[in-house]
């Protein structure tokens, strides 16, 4: 048997986790909304004890009671102090979280994975003054709220600035239109582009790498947070890798089939990764831009 | 004119001489909001160095009125119908807000071009960036990215 090294992550998951993360705990659902037409955003707090704690870009199992359980990005920012999620209807068990009613009761399990290393407002030690660039696809942008909240908190206190870009189908598919316009009067350059335009829409029609073009950021002094659809995430990846921004400072956040949490289960493999475990927020230079155009067997 | 040209992206890299002989064919124009730069069917004799403002490029369909495709702005370049026969645009391109640009008399350049194939190279290798890159975005737009992909 030849010895090979088996290739790592420069960017560690986080060591600690939930206690008993095999067991769920309820939590109650004490504010529903909707986002889209597909889109439901549940805030739940826990029937006993404190809120967990988590950071920014992680996940949750979350559990309709005898329906199932799927994995589910934390939307919310720490310093909220709620736990939110954003889940887009495509499954049997997506379905029910969406239908979810104030009162009802879900199975939480978590956090899990690593992520996206963002500095929280209290942590000005922390302060970068790199321009940070968040590119989000579609619910893509769930994963990256409660970042770029913290970030554009931090960048009142640092000379980083934040440059949000946001691609989406059509203009009734983008999603946090508030948080947004709120991200926007706080100083953070947000720019929007659609697929597909509307008669009403008169703003970017394209794909999401075409605002890249127009953002002014300093790609010598950036980092780069990336999610939405892989494919979009690897263009993205590679043309800021083109206009000299480092690969070392673009993350990715990368979805398989979750299921255990904790890197048990082997269900979320991609190469030598667990990305319950190892993710899903990673660094994209070396070993993840070689996965990503690696096709699945 | 000359230094107007040369400050365009789609120009970084163009020879001193080159860029005489596209400023020669070159024009400074605003167009206003609304304003139409060029229209579908009708002679693509011109294109556009965009520098400021942003451009629709659109198309009417029968019972959708106007259907806007793709957004371009500064830097972006409007217009390859001038290079290929029949040149005739196929696309409505309608201002968005005040544009600035520079208009290039594409007859004035393709005549250029065939005397000095530098220069139609140069050209030719410029246009083909800019058409991978629409083409390749327009590929990525087919996959409907953000569609709901699921097997239910």
């Amino acid at each position: 048997m030849s010895a090979e090294a088996t290739p790592t992550l420069t960017h560690p998951p986080l060591a600690t986790g939930p206690e008993h993360p095999m067991t769920p705990s309820l939590h109650r659902v004490i504010e529903r909304s909707r986002e889209t037409a597909d889109v439901t955003t549940l805030l739940i707090e826990p029937l006993e004890g404190p809120l967990m704690s988590y950071r920014c870009g992680q996940f949750n199992m979350l559990s309709a009671l005898a329906v199932g359980e799927v994995a589910i990005s934390l939307s919310s920012a720490p310093s909220e102090r709620r736990l939110r999620h954003s889940i887009r209807d495509v499954g049997a068990v997506s379905h029910a979280l969406c239908r979810s009613r104030v009162g009802d009761l879900v199975g939480v399990r978590g956090p899990f994975g690593s992520d996206w290393n963002v500095a929280r407002e209290s942590d000005r030690a922390g302060a970068d003054s790199r321009d940070t660039v968040v590119v989000a696809g579609g619910i893509g942008l769930a994963p990256l709220r409660g970042a770029v909240e913290e970030l554009v908190r931090a960048s009142q206190r640092s000379a980083g600035r934040v440059f949000v870009l946001v691609g989406a189908r059509e203009p009734s598919q983008i999603v946090f239109n508030d948080d947004l316009e709120s991200w926007a009067r706080r100083g953070a350059k947000v720019s929007l582009t659609v697929d597909r335009a509307t008669s009403k829409w008169d703003g970017h029609v394209g794909l999401v790498t075409s605002l890249l073009d127009d953002a002014a950021f300093d790609p010598l002094n950036s980092r780069a947070l990336l999610c939405g659809p892989e494919i979009m995430m690897r263009f993205t990846a590679r043309a800021l890798v083109d206009l000299g921004v480092d690969p070392e400072g673009i993350l990715v956040s990368l979805e398989r089939n979750m299921q255990c949490g904790v890197g048990w289960c082997g269900h979320c493999q991609l190469g030598p990764l667990l990305l319950c475990r190892d993710g899903p927020v990673v660094p994209y230079a070396g070993l993840v831009a070689e996965l990503l155009t690696q096709r699945e067997r | 004119m000359r230094e107007l040209v040369a400050s365009h992206t789609f120009m970084t890299g163009m020879s001193e001489g080159t860029l005489e002989l596209i400023a020669g064919c070159s024009t400074n124009e605003v167009f206003a909001p609304g304003e139409l730069l060029c229209a579908e069917g009708a002679s693509a004799d011109t294109f556009y160095l965009l520098r400021r403002g942003r451009v629709s490029i659109d198309v009417h369909a029968p019972g959708r009125g106007t259907v806007v495709i793709e957004t371009v702005g500064p830097g972006d370049v409007v217009g390859w119908s001038w290079l290929v026969p029949p040149y005739r645009w196929t696309f409505d391109a309608r201002a968005m807000d005040p544009v600035g640009c520079i208009a290039v008399d594409g007859a004035c350049l393709r005549a250029k071009a065939l005397a000095d194939p530098s220069l139609g190279f140069a050209l030719l290798s410029r246009v083909s960036v800019t058409l991978l890159a629409r083409l390749q975005a327009t590929r990525m737009r087919l996959l409907d990215l953000y569609g709901d992909h699921s097997e239910r």
